[in-house]
C-alpha cells in the first residue's frame, strides 16, 4: 500500500468522527520505483493532507519531507522527487493501520489493508 | 437464473481460491472486463489533458479493469471483498493499490478527493443480503453515501451493473439519486441478451450541461450516426433506457435476396443439364435501384 492510499483512507466505524489519519504500525516496508510525472503530482498536490504525509513518511522512516509547503515549491525538482518518493514508491507490505479515535487495527497483509469492519462497527 | 454468481453464494465466499483462479484464466471473461472497463472509462468522460488522475475502483477483483486503468496512465485504488481475488491481483502484479473492503460498509475514504470512479460488474451484489444483519436498502445507502462524499466535484462514477430484474434496477438507481448523484443509465445492446450492458453514469453534484447522460452506443435508427464505430449488424444497437419511444423498426432488409453469384452458379448447372438459358450479359442478375 502506497502512502498516496493510506492518505486518502479514514476510517469508518460508526461513530468515528475524525478517522483521519489511521496511523501506521510497520512491521515491513519496500521502495518500489516508479516513474515520475509532475503534473499528476500537481493534481495530488491539492489533495494531499500535508501533516499526514508527513507522519506516514516518517513512521516508514523517510524524512526528507518538509513540515510546511506552499504549491509554488512544485515547481522545484527536487521538492517534486521527494514528493513522488514518499506519495508513490513508499509501500507498506506488513503491518496495521490504527484507528485513531476508536485505537481499532487495521491489519495489512502483502500490502493489502483489511478494512473489513465487524457487524457491531457498521 | 441459477446460473447468477449472485444467488449461489456470498461475495466472499463464491470467489475463493478457485474461482478466483477459474475467473481470471478464463481469456473470455478478461476480454469482456478489458472491453467492459474500457467503455466504462469512456463513460467516465476525464478530461483530455492527459494528466494522470486517481480514480477507484470499487469490486476490482483480480485487478482485470485496473489493467485498462493503468494502460491509460492513471492511478487507482481497489476495492474488494474477496481476499482470493485480490491474491490473483497481486500475482498479476496489479500497479493499484489494493483494500480488503466491503463497499456495503461505506467506502472509508477522505472526501472530496476521487477524481472518477469505475465499478464493473459488482454493484448488484449489494442487493443481495447474505448474512441476518445485511439490509440491502440500507447497504445502498452506505456505499452511494460514502462514494458521493469521496468523489471530487463534478467527478463522476460509472457503473456497470447486471440487475437480476425491474425491481433491483429502481433500488440501484433510486439509491444513487437519493445519496445526491445525478445522472442515468446508459444500456449498450439493448435487444441483445448476451451483449447487452447497463452502465449507470452518476455525476457529483447538480446536474449541468456536462452531466448529462452521455449517448449510448449506436442509439435508434434516424439517430444512429455513422461516425460511430459499430460494425453495423442489428445486434450491436443500444438505446437509452431512459427514452420512453421504442426504437423505430429499421427498414427491413430482404435477406431473401441471392447475388449475382448464385443467379449465375444456377445458370451454369442448368446449361449443362441442356436446358435452354439466356446468354450472360453486364445485366444478369443487376441490382434495381431502391426505388423499384
Amino acid at each position: 500500500m502506497r502512502l498516496l492510499t493510506h492518505n486518502m483512507l479514514s476510517s469508518n466505524i460508526k461513530g468515528v468522527t475524525s478517522g483521519f489519519p489511521l496511523r501506521i504500525e510497520v512491521e515491513k516496508m519496500v521502495e518500489k520505483e516508479v516513474e515520475l510525472n509532475a503534473d499528476f503530482l500537481r493534481n495530488m498536490f491539492a489533495k494531499v493532507e500535508w501533516k499526514a504525509l508527513v507522519e506516514a513518511s516518517k513512521t516508514l522512516g523517510y524524512t526528507e519531507l518538509p513540515d510546511n509547503v506552499e504549491p509554488s515549491m512544485l515547481d522545484s525538482d527536487e521538492f517534486l522527487n521527494r514528493f513522488h518518493h514518499a506519495l508513490l514508491e513508499l509501500h507498506l507490505e506488513e503491518g496495521a493501520l490504527v484507528c485513531p479515535e476508536t485505537g481499532r487495527k487495521f491489519p495489512v497483509n502483502k500490502g493489502i489493508p483489511n478494512m473489513l469492519l465487524h457487524e457491531d462497527e457498521v | 437464473m441459477a446460473s447468477r454468481p449472485e444467488l449461489q453464494a456470498p461475495p466472499e465466499i463464491f470467489y475463493n481460491d478457485d474461482e478466483a483462479r477459474k475467473y481470471t484464466s478464463s481469456s473470455r471473461i478478461i476480454d469482456i472486463q478489458a472491453k467492459l472497463s474500457e467503455r466504462a472509462l469512456e463513460l467516465l468522460a476525464l478530461p483530455d489533458d492527459d494528466v494522470p488522475r486517481l480514480l477507484l475502483d470499487i469490486g476490482c477483483g483480480s485487478g482485470l479493469s485496473g489493467e485498462t486503468l493503468t494502460e491509460h496512465g492513471h492511478h487507482w485504488i481497489g476495492l474488494d471483498i474477496s481476499g482470493s481475488m485480490l491474491n490473483v491481483a497481486l500475482e498479476r502484479e496489479a500497479e493499484g493499490d489494493l483494500i480488503l473492503g466491503d463497499m456495503g460498509q461505506g467506502l472509508g475514504v477522505r472526501p472530496g478527493v476521487i477524481d472518477g470512479a469505475i465499478s464493473i460488474s459488482a454493484v448488484q451484489w449489494l442487493c443481495n443480503a447474505d448474512r441476518s444483519s445485511h439490509e440491502p436498502r440500507l447497504r445502498l445507502k452506505a456505499f452511494f453515501g460514502s462514494l458521493y462524499r469521496c468523489l471530487a466535484r463534478g467527478a463522476r462514477a460509472v457503473l456497470q451493473v447486471y440487475p437480476e430484474n425491474l425491481a433491483q434496477r429502481e433500488l440501484i438507481l433510486g439509491s444513487a439519486m437519493r445519496a445526491g448523484f445525478s445522472g442515468g443509465v446508459v444500456v449498450d445492446f439493448p435487444h441483445s441478451t448476451k451483449t447487452r450492458k447497463e452502465f449507470l453514469v452518476l455525476t457529483c453534484g447538480s446536474a449541468s450541461l456536462s452531466s448529462a447522460t452521455p449517448q449510448a452506443k449506436g442509439e435508434d435508427g434516424e439517430s444512429c450516426s455513422d461516425d460511430e464505430e459499430i460494425s453495423g449488424d442489428e445486434e450491436n444497437q443500444s438505446v437509452l433506457v431512459s427514452d420512453r419511444h421504442r426504437p423505430r423498426k429499421k427498414h427491413k432488409l430482404n435477406k431473401n435476396v441471392k447475388g449475382k453469384e448464385w443467379v449465375m452458379e444456377k445458370k451454369e448447372k442448368m446449361r449443362r443439364k441442356g436446358n435452354t438459358v439466356p446468354a450472360d450479359s453486364k445485366y444478369t442478375a443487376r441490382k434495381r435501384k431502391t426505388r423499384f
